[in-house]
Parts: C-alpha cells; sequence; structure tokens
C-alpha cells in the first residue's frame, strides 16, 4: 500500500480507536456508553501503579510468569540452521497465553462495577480462562461456544463446566466462533447494566484490541529481557499464529521498533487458499467491517462473511485484529498461510525433537519455522511463541493420523 | 426540500395519528414475494416501510430477523437487488417513504459514494445503519446526509441526556426509539417507562420519534402509539412470513398484510383512547 511509513509502530491507536484505517467503533447504540465507560476505566487503569500491582501479582504466582524463553537444541540441530528459541506460554496456568488477557480484563470489570461476565471461545481455551478467572474472582460466567464446536472440543467444554461456568451452544447461523460472537454481542446489548463482554483476542470495537495487546505484551516484554540475557542481542526474527492475533501482537508489540527484527504472522491456510476452506483473512480476504471493527475479512462480494475453516478450531475466525490489518499494509510484519497438513507434521516434530506437544495453533507457527530455519545462518536467531498446550488437541490429531483413541 | 419522509409525517400530524412502520427483509421468502409483500403494506395501512438488508451476521438481531435475513441470502438476494426492489416499488408509489434498514458491511464493500447515488436514484429516502455509531458519522452518515438521504439514528435506554445531543446531531428524518436493551423482537416493552422515555427525547428534539423492538399487537400498537409519533413492527411480519412457508400456511402476502391491517387499526384508535 502506498503510504508514509510512520515514525513508530508502536504508536497506535489513535483516539478514534483507529490504526490506519483499521479499527474503530462499529457498535450498536445501546452499547456505545458502555464502550466508551469501559475505556474511561481502561485510561485510568493503565496508569495506575496499584493496578499494575495487582495484575503483575496474579501474573506471577497464579499465572506462573515471566513464561520461560527456552532454547529447542535438538530441534535447531535437526533444523540446521537459525538458532530457535520458544517463548513458552503454553506453561501458563490453564495452558495458553489465554490467561494474560483474562486475568486483565476482570480486574477491569471488577473496577466497573460488573456483576456478570460473558464470553465467546472457538476452541474452548478463552472460555476455559474465562471461566477459571471467574472462579477465582466468584463471578458468574456465560461462555457462548459455537454448537459445532462444543462437539469437537467436548473435554474443553467439561472443564469450564467444572469451573462452574454455563456453557451455551450457539446454532444460529452455522454454529462457530463467528456465531458464538454474535450472539455473545446479543447477551451483551440485552444485559448491558449487569454485564462485561470479556473478548479473548485483540480484535472488537475500541478499545479492547489495544487493552487486549496491552495484557499481552507480557509475552514480548518478557522474551526481549529473556533474549537479551540469554544471547546479549535481539532476535533476527520472530514468529506466531494469528487467529484473532492476540498471542501474536503480544509478542510483536514491544519489537515493532526495532527495525532489523523481521516478523512474521502464520494464518490458517486449512486445505488451501484456492478453495473456500482456510482461514487466511490477511492473505486472502478484503478490508470490511465485523464485530464493532474494521479489518480484513473472508467475505463475498456482496459483503456477506464466508465461515472459515481450519484444523485448529482456534484459529477458525474469518477476520482478524485490526491492528495486524494494519501491520500487514504498512508492511512491517508478513502473514503468510500454513496448511492443516504442515501444522499436522509440525506438531508431530515438536512432540518428536523436545518432548513438547504443542496445541494446533502454534503448530502453524512452528511449521513456517521448520520452513525458514534451514535457510538462515547458525548465527541467526529465531523467536516462536508457543502460546498453547497440544492436550486439548491430541483427539483432532489422532483422528487426522487414522488413530482409534 | 422536503423529504419524502417528513411529509409523511407532517401529514400524520394532521390526521393527528402514529404511523405505523412497518419492517420486512427484502428479499424473504424469495425476491419477487417479497416485492409483492411490500407493494401491499402502504395499502394494508403501513405508513413508512423498513425494508431490512440482509447480513450474514446481525449482531442486533432476534431469532426471527436473523432467520428472515438467512432465507433472503439463500434465495440469492444482494444489495443490489434490494435497490432494484425499491425501483420497482417507486414505479407504483411516489410517496410512501422507503427506509433501508441493517449493516454498515454490505454497504461499505457495494461503495458508500456509489451506494448513496444508487439509493437516492432507487427512491430510498431514509437509512438506519445499527453499527454506526455517531462517533463514526464520517463513514456514511454525513455523506448520506450531504446527498439529500434522511439518516435515522437508533436512540436506546442507556443514551442517557449527556448523549442524547451527540446522537440526535446528525438525526433526521425521526428518531427512532429503541425500546428495551437488547435485540429485536425480545421483551415486550414496558409502555409506561416508553412514553417516559420518548417525553425525554423530545425535550432534546421536533424530530419525530417512533418506537420499536418488542411491538407484536394492535394493542400494544395502539398504547404505545398514545405518546409516540410512530410505532415499528419487524419481527410478527417476519415471523408470519416464517409461518407461511409452513405447509398449509396462509400465503406470505396475506399473513403479513392481515397484521398489518390490524395494526393500522390500532394506531388509528390510539389517540382516541387517550381521553
Amino acid at each position: 500500500m502506498n503510504q508514509q511509513l510512520p515514525n513508530s509502530f508502536r504508536a497506535g491507536p489513535d483516539e478514534e480507536g483507529r490504526f490506519g484505517i483499521f479499527g474503530g467503533r462499529f457498535v450498536a447504540e445501546t452499547l456505545m456508553p458502555l464502550i466508551l465507560d469501559l475505556q474511561e476505566h481502561w485510561n485510568t487503569a493503565r496508569s495506575d501503579p496499584a493496578f499494575k500491582a495487582e495484575l503483575d501479582g496474579l501474573n506471577k504466582h497464579y499465572t506462573g510468569r515471566p513464561s520461560p524463553l527456552y532454547f529447542a537444541e535438538r530441534l535447531t540441530e535437526e533444523l540446521g540452521g537459525a538458532k530457535i528459541y520458544f517463548k513458552r506460554d503454553e506453561l501458563n496456568h490453564t495452558g495458553s497465553h489465554k490467561i494474560n488477557n483474562c486475568l486483565g480484563q476482570i480486574l477491569l470489570a471488577r473496577k466497573m462495577g460488573k456483576t456478570r461476565i460473558i464470553a465467546e471461545t472457538g476452541a474452548g481455551q478463552h472460555g476455559v480462562a474465562t471461566a477459571t478467572v471467574c472462579a477465582r474472582f466468584g463471578l458468574p460466567c456465560v461462555v457462548y461456544m459455537g454448537a459445532t464446536d462444543v462437539e469437537r472440543q467436548a473435554p474443553n467444554v467439561f472443564r469450564m463446566k467444572l469451573l462452574g461456568a454455563e456453557v451455551r451452544p450457539v446454532t444460529a447461523g452455522h454454529g462457530t466462533l463467528k456465531d458464538a460472537m454474535n450472539e455473545a454481542l446479543r447477551d451483551w446489548v440485552t444485559n448491558v447494566d449487569s454485564t462485561y463482554y470479556l473478548i479473548g483476542t485483540a480484535a472488537g470495537p475500541h478499545p479492547y484490541p489495544e487493552l487486549v495487546r496491552e495484557f499481552q505484551s507480557v509475552i514480548g516484554k518478557e522474551a526481549r529481557e529473556q533474549m537479551l540475557e540469554a544471547e546479549g542481542r535481539l532476535p533476527d526474527m520472530l514468529v506466531a499464529a494469528v487467529g484473532g492475533g492476540s498471542n501474536a501482537i503480544g509478542l510483536f508489540h514491544p519489537f515493532l521498533d526495532d527495525k532489523d527484527v523481521a516478523i512474521v504472522g502464520v494464518e490458517a491456510g486449512g486445505k488451501g487458499l484456492d478453495g473456500e476452506e482456510h482461514c487466511a483473512s490477511l492473505t486472502a480476504g478484503s478490508p470490511g467491517v465485523l464485530h464493532g471493527n474494521r479489518t480484513y475479512l473472508l467475505q463475498d462480494g456482496d459483503g456477506q462473511i464466508k465461515e472459515g475453516h481450519s484444523i485448529s478450531a482456534g484459529l477458525d475466525y474469518p477476520g482478524i485484529g485490526p491492528e495486524h490489518s494494519w501491520l500487514k499494509d504498512s508492511g512491517r510484519v508478513e502473514y503468510v498461510p500454513i496448511m492443516d497438513t504442515e501444522a499436522l507434521a509440525a506438531f508431530q516434530m515438536l512432540t518428536r525433537t523436545e518432548g513438547i506437544i504443542p496445541a494446533l495453533e502454534p503448530a502453524h507457527a512452528l511449521a513456517e519455522v521448520i520452513k525458514r530455519a534451514p535457510k538462515m545462518g547458525r548465527d541467526q536467531i529465531i523467536v516462536m511463541n508457543l502460546c498453547g498446550r497440544g492436550d486439548k488437541d491430541v483427539h483432532t490429531v489422532a483422528k487426522h493420523l487414522g488413530m482409534e483413541l | 426540500m422536503t423529504t419524502r419522509i417528513e411529509a409523511r409525517f407532517a401529514r400524520l400530524k394532521e390526521e393527528a395519528r402514529p404511523a405505523l412502520v412497518t419492517f420486512v427483509m427484502a428479499g424473504d421468502p424469495d425476491h419477487e414475494t417479497a416485492l409483492k409483500i411490500v407493494q401491499a403494506l402502504p395499502g394494508a395501512g403501513a405508513d413508512l416501510i423498513e425494508l431490512g438488508m440482509p447480513f450474514s451476521d446481525p449482531m442486533a438481531d432476534g431469532p426471527a430477523i436473523q432467520k428472515a435475513g438467512l432465507r433472503a441470502l439463500k434465495a440469492g438476494e444482494s444489495l443490489k437487488k434490494t435497490l432494484s426492489l425499491v425501483r420497482a416499488f417507486r414505479e407504483g408509489d411516489g410517496e410512501t417513504p422507503i427506509i433501508l434498514m441493517g449493516y454498515f458491511n454490505p454497504i461499505y464493500i457495494y461503495g458508500v459514494d456509489a451506494f448513496v447515488a444508487d439509493a437516492l436514484a432507487a427512491g430510498v429516502d431514509g437509512l438506519i445503519v445499527v453499527d454506526l455509531p455517531p462517533e463514526m458519522d464520517d463513514e456514511l452518515c454525513l455523506p448520506a446526509l450531504d446527498a439529500g438521504l434522511n439518516f435515522i439514528r437508533l436512540a436506546t435506554p442507556t443514551t442517557d441526556d449527556k448523549r442524547l445531543p451527540a446522537v440526535l446531531k446528525n438525526t433526521s428524518g425521526f428518531v427512532y426509539y429503541v425500546s428495551i436493551t437488547g435485540i429485536t423482537g425480545a421483551a415486550a416493552p414496558d409502555a409506561g417507562k416508553v412514553a417516559s422515555a420518548v417525553k425525554r427525547i423530545k425535550r432534546h428534539t421536533d424530530l419525530p420519534v417512533c418506537v420499536g423492538f418488542g411491538v407484536r399487537s394492535a394493542e400494544q400498537a395502539a398504547e404505545i402509539g398514545r405518546g409516540a409519533d410512530g410505532v415499528v413492527v419487524g419481527s410478527a411480519l417476519v415471523s408470519a412470513i416464517e409461518a407461511s412457508l409452513q405447509p398449509g400456511g396462509t400465503p406470505a402476502v396475506e399473513a403479513v398484510t392481515d397484521i398489518v391491517a390490524r395494526l393500522a387499526e390500532g394506531v388509528r384508535t390510539s389517540r382516541l383512547a387517550k381521553a
């Protein structure tokens, strides 16, 4: 895109919640006063030392932060190129990076005096993390989940129920993540007085993309420090999977102005970009307006949103956070698709070489690392966000490998 | 220039009765039947017509209107076809105001300038776009107003006195008061609360105030119409279209006009009951 490069890639969003042409506040009037109220509380909280101290304490003692930055020695050897480091957010309490955001947002919800929490979930990781913080703070929790996903993610549904959450299967539309998000928005608009909508990714109306990014940036801030400690310099490349894009923006954001650090986001290429069965909204989509923001979407020529497909339920969303759309158009971040089959192969390779079972989402990022590392020098360094563990995916993987459990 | 919407409300003021505003979805259950339904609405007693532009992800709508949108999309409706429906309607009716209602994305993809021009040429009078609050006025509201379309804004129970002026600033034609915090077709509104909310809005504007969301019966329409300048009915009509598709169901046009006739009776007795 032909535009002037900004002085900093870390300055956005502006007051209207825009990253270039992306972002904004495309919501129904009923929600606007609440969005503005949220923004006010967020503006106060972000500069409040007490808020920061409380969140830091929870991150440390409840989640187990900082997560390690781990040198994957055997994988590096096997690929024979760049040194590969993993930021191990899969070791967090609840098994993924989602908890970073949930803790931050539930503290905000409490400050706003909200007494009921709702969330949407695809794979169930965000649903589990939300149900977890609701249990921790004693707030009732309703999780909307596409009926299709309820079926294919049964263990996470059970975990949410154990944690005291009510899981509402969504049959409207096609019963997937975007329909769950629609239904959560309908609940919110109906119960706007009591309810806080705890959005799981760096998308939605302003200020959600900004505040989710800030809560997830703990990943990149730690990684930066840990890398300087381990190697005395910054990495040459960052790689992370993007569904809505919260783990990726969390890793990327603190490095955006380090121009020598190449940054790669990995989308779900599904069964290939030629057909309809993928979720590569940045590579194969176009800008549009959905769920409160303007961003790249999978849509038809009439502006109707398409269903995505990915082997990973966590990447199965036809949109993307608005900041990623801006980072793509500004050229700062390169976005590439990885196919289901490549992710499956990467999943198995990591399990075999490092004894780590990754979630299918970071397995997409890993597949890109596997492609790139051999082409890089042995003195170069890649940091990949290992944002979730694969326990939830063993059934899916077994099915694809033709094994009965 | 007086718009069709302004002219219609001026006439209703002379008749001393509230407007019956009817919502149906363009292309539901299919394009041809939808055109027949819209053509039959004024004769059945509708004063203004809201025509839904179907969208795959109608975040503010309840099950009835969600299903109507899906039926329309499945039958091949598009924004282009919706504009041609308005054009066809205008050939036989030059007076009844038509307001397109929906979500922004299909308009954004159509292209805002092209859409505004084509909508005007087709005979559209106003727009209601659910996901464009005043904060987003540059997107469509201002270009539409410049071109001479009315931009009708939703005010809700959460729109307090502090926020009302911002909401009303670029609103024209009428104000659509959403009687509940919720989605279309949900709980029935409390008539007393609605009346005081309408009074509150009227303190801030001279525009007519129409009330919608959850109005289904002639009695409700009459009651709400006592304090409001118009009553909007949507889910009840699209539910009738859904029922018409069942084996043995009343044909869609008749099913809709039956209800509209009853509601029209309701708004005509509304102010009589006042005394």
